[in-house]
């Protein structure tokens, strides 16, 4: 499976078109925070720009943390998100090492799954869906306990 | 969000504290330029003077900002310290997305704070914090210490100002987001007179969209045309400064206070010079794909043992005019030295290369000595400007307090106002023509985005006052509908009538959408209203002499037909400022 990336963020020019565009398909919101991939700058707006976003983990800690399933590990790393099962308890933002699930003044989580389709809006072409280098790696598929549960 | 009403947010320095307001008028005035005469209606204190601690410093954004590509500015408008009347001033950066994502359509700031203060708003914040501690830093430096004190990176939006808005300057701009400002008109200094050296906008909400699938798919379709077309190439590529050589070529381009229209230098300071040599990246305005900002670079080596410094500086086809042709300096890197040092005391950089050509002819003519001038300002040479630009900033002495409140004024005092390149105020680097010397000089906020005038010059060979004052009525009416939902100017060519009311349509403002060119007019007859209201007599616009006897391509400037045109055009004027519909927002000052 392939994952989103970055590898040309040196050529960001600090549109937030990927942070709109995400939020404005997946989410059906007007929000530049409300997405899987956010934009900021790395200390001013002279020090060019940085994207938070999810790394694929391959066990992905925000899914061991959620308590309900709502995040579970997706084959190639990262999580596949049912929003219905969430209960807001930001233990998945918590868990997070890259600070790359957003919560909400109502503790939604936001992030990234992976789908690729805010790359056509980037006018620079930072962005990339590639091959998931964790794809081959060794490790449980789903880690969720309600999966881990089931024999 | 999207909704029948505005949302404004009016905050009293003095007390520290703020409320929220409905205000009404969205099918009538939309928004951006035509909300922030609305709202200097509702709050403006027209027969006080700018910088009466209760008159309101507004920030206004439109319907469409942020739902759609380049609907990405903001609109300030003020009573200006420059001529004491109504005026606004525009920009970019990352302000119009963060009060956005405020849930706000205005911020207006009344009030003096009781000492140095920085102001902090978000969807869910308010607060006014002592800030006496950065009054007296630099742009740069006091922008470095906010970021630190206002966590938020990439969605948060810093207008500071330095310190030449911190003494009340006509001429100081307030910074937004280090590459853009409110430039024009000393918006800089009404923060300075309220003890406001800084605005910070969090923008933390979020909004539901139109459920329908048109929204999106209009979108993607605006998106496209705005990346994917040669329309917008000129802006992203080479930038505003691929002018230069055009209007170079064309005798168009003001060299050492428009003593000359063209001069073969230019190819030290041309589009493709600052591109090939100096240019490091470009940089965009939320919400805006093209990326029309350019970063270049200061190396400055500041001792023997090969220690280097460098700065990351924007520059733009004015700014390089204003600092370079204007005042002879023809080396690139020379221009983005002087750029960094008018950035630094954040004064506007065409008012501030302007008004120093003005001086240095003033003391070249011996008008004007060095005990005023303080530097030996000669056309050509850097350093004596990087120490003019300083004192004129810092209002060094009685004569740089004098220079900041314009050329013409200082002219009226010390002589020399023949050659002072005044149009309302400093000229923009457009010596096109009768036309835009009319328009620039009469226009509401003397800005040579009023309308197009600069570009009528240069198509049309008639000298018909009459039809050339009617574009200009027309043009400057679909200019104040775009800057009131607020998009960037560079769009005008994709947002024409029918895409904009699709956009509108798309969003729920149907009505809006049906009466854009009605809207339009209405709006740029609440501004006139307005700055008639707060003084404004266009019989006493003088034109100096200097642009009578400029020489483009079309040969020498006509004066009679100038003349003509301003006669014509000051009718137009007085007559739009009249109260016509009794459905219009009145303003308040008006008298029967």
């Amino acid at each position: 499976m392939k994952i989103l990336t970055t590898p040309r963020m040196e050529r960001c020019i600090g549109c937030n078109s990927c942070s709109l565009a995400c939020a404005r398909q997946m989410h059906k919101k007007l929000s530049w925070l409300a997405s899987g991939i956010r934009i900021i700058s790395s200390g001013g707006m002279s020090t060019g720009f940085e994207a938070k976003i999810c790394l694929a983990c391959n066990p992905a800690p925000c899914a061991e943390a959620c308590p309900t399933d709502a995040f579970s590990q997706r084959r190639g790393g990262g999580v596949i998100v049912k929003k219905k099962l969430c209960i807001r308890c930001g233990e998945c933002a918590a868990a997070c090492p890259v600070d790359a699930v957003y919560l909400d003044h109502d503790t939604e989580p936001f992030v990234c799954i992976h789908c690729g389709r805010c790359v056509p809006f980037c006018p620079h072409d930072c962005l990339e869906m590639r091959p998931s280098p964790r794809e081959a790696q060794a490790g449980p598929e789903k880690t969720s306990r309600a999966k881990e549960a089931t024999p | 969000m999207i909704r029948d009403h505005f949302r404004v947010m009016r905050v009293d320095l003095a007390s520290g504290r703020g409320t929220i307001e409905e205000v009404d008028g969205r099918n009538t005035v939309a928004g951006g330029s035509g909300l922030g005469a609305h709202l200097f209606n509702r709050y403006g204190l027209f027969d006080r003077p700018w910088n009466d601690p209760d008159q309101p410093l507004i920030f206004a954004v439109g319907p469409l900002t942020g739902y759609f590509p380049l609907m990405s500015k903001t609109v300030c408008a003020f009573k200006s310290p420059y001529h004491d009347q109504y005026s606004e001033s525009h920009a970019g950066g990352r302000s119009a997305l963060a009060l956005r994502f405020c849930d706000l359509d205005a911020l207006v700031i009344t009030g003096k704070a009781p000492r140095p203060s920085c102001l902090a708003v978000g969807g869910r914040q308010l607060e006014v914090t002592d800030a006496h501690f950065l009054w007296g830093l630099d742009i740069q430096r006091v922008g470095k210490r906010l970021r630190r004190m206002f966590p938020g990176s990439g969605h948060r939006s810093i207008l500071r100002i330095g310190p030449a808005g911190e003494n009340g300057s006509p001429m100081a701009c307030i910074n937004v987001d280090t590459y853009r400002h409110f430039g024009r008109m000393g918006g800089g200094g009404v923060m300075g007179s309220k003890n406001l050296k800084a605005i910070i906008i969090q923008g933390t909400e979020t909004f539901d969209l139109p459920e329908s699938k048109a929204y999106p798919k209009l979108f993607q379709s605006v998106y496209e045309k705005m990346t994917a077309t040669d329309m917008m190439s000129k802006y992203h590529n080479l930038g505003t400064p691929v002018n230069l050589e055009a209007l170079n070529e064309l005798k168009c381009l003001p060299w050492r206070n428009l003593k000359q229209s063209t001069d073969p230098a230019v190819s030290g300071i041309s589009g493709e010079a600052f591109a090939d040599e100096t240019l490091l990246r470009n940089t965009a305005c939320s919400g805006c794909p093209v990326g029309c900002i350019h970063i270049g670079f200061v190396r400055e080596q500041f001792d023997d043992a090969h220690h280097f410094l460098y700065r990351q500086v924007n520059y733009d086809y004015e700014p390089i005019f204003a600092v370079g042709s204007m005042l002879g300096i023809t080396d690139k890197f020379q221009v983005l030295s002087l750029l960094d040092e008018v950035e630094k005391v954040g004064l506007d950089v065409m008012s501030a290369g302007v008004a120093l050509a003005w001086a240095t002819e003033a003391l070249e003519k011996g008008i004007l000595s060095e005990k005023e001038t303080l530097a030996p300002l000669v056309f050509g040479d850097v350093k004596p400007y990087a120490e003019a630009v300083h004192h004129l900033g810092h209002g060094a002495n009685d004569f740089y307090k004098l220079l900041a409140r314009g050329a013409l004024k200082a002219a009226d005092r010390c002589g020399g106002a023949d050659f002072a390149c005044v149009l309302g105020q400093e000229m923009a680097g457009y010596a096109t023509g009768e036309v835009f010397f009319t328009a620039q000089s009469h226009g509401l906020r003397h800005s040579h985005l009023d309308t197009g005038g600069y570009s009528y010059d240069q198509v049309h060979e008639e000298k018909d006052p009459k039809a050339a004052v009617a574009f200009l009525v027309k043009d400057e009416a679909e200019r104040a509908f775009l800057t009131s939902m607020v998009s960037c100017l560079f769009a005008r060519g994709v947002y024409k009538k029918d895409l904009l009311a699709e956009c509108l349509g798309t969003l729920g403002y149907t009505a809006l959408a049906d009466s854009i060119d009605e809207t339009g007019r209405r709006i740029q007859r609440l501004r006139w209203q307005t700055r008639l209201a707060t003084g404004y007599d266009p019989a006493a616009v003088r034109i100096p002499k200097r642009f009578h006897e400029v020489v483009t391509w079309k040969g020498p400037m006509d004066s009679e037909y100038m003349q003509a045109l301003s006669e014509r055009y000051r009718q137009a004027i007085i007559d739009m400022g009249r109260p016509s519909s009794e459905a219009d927002p009145q303003p308040k000052g008006e008298t029967p």
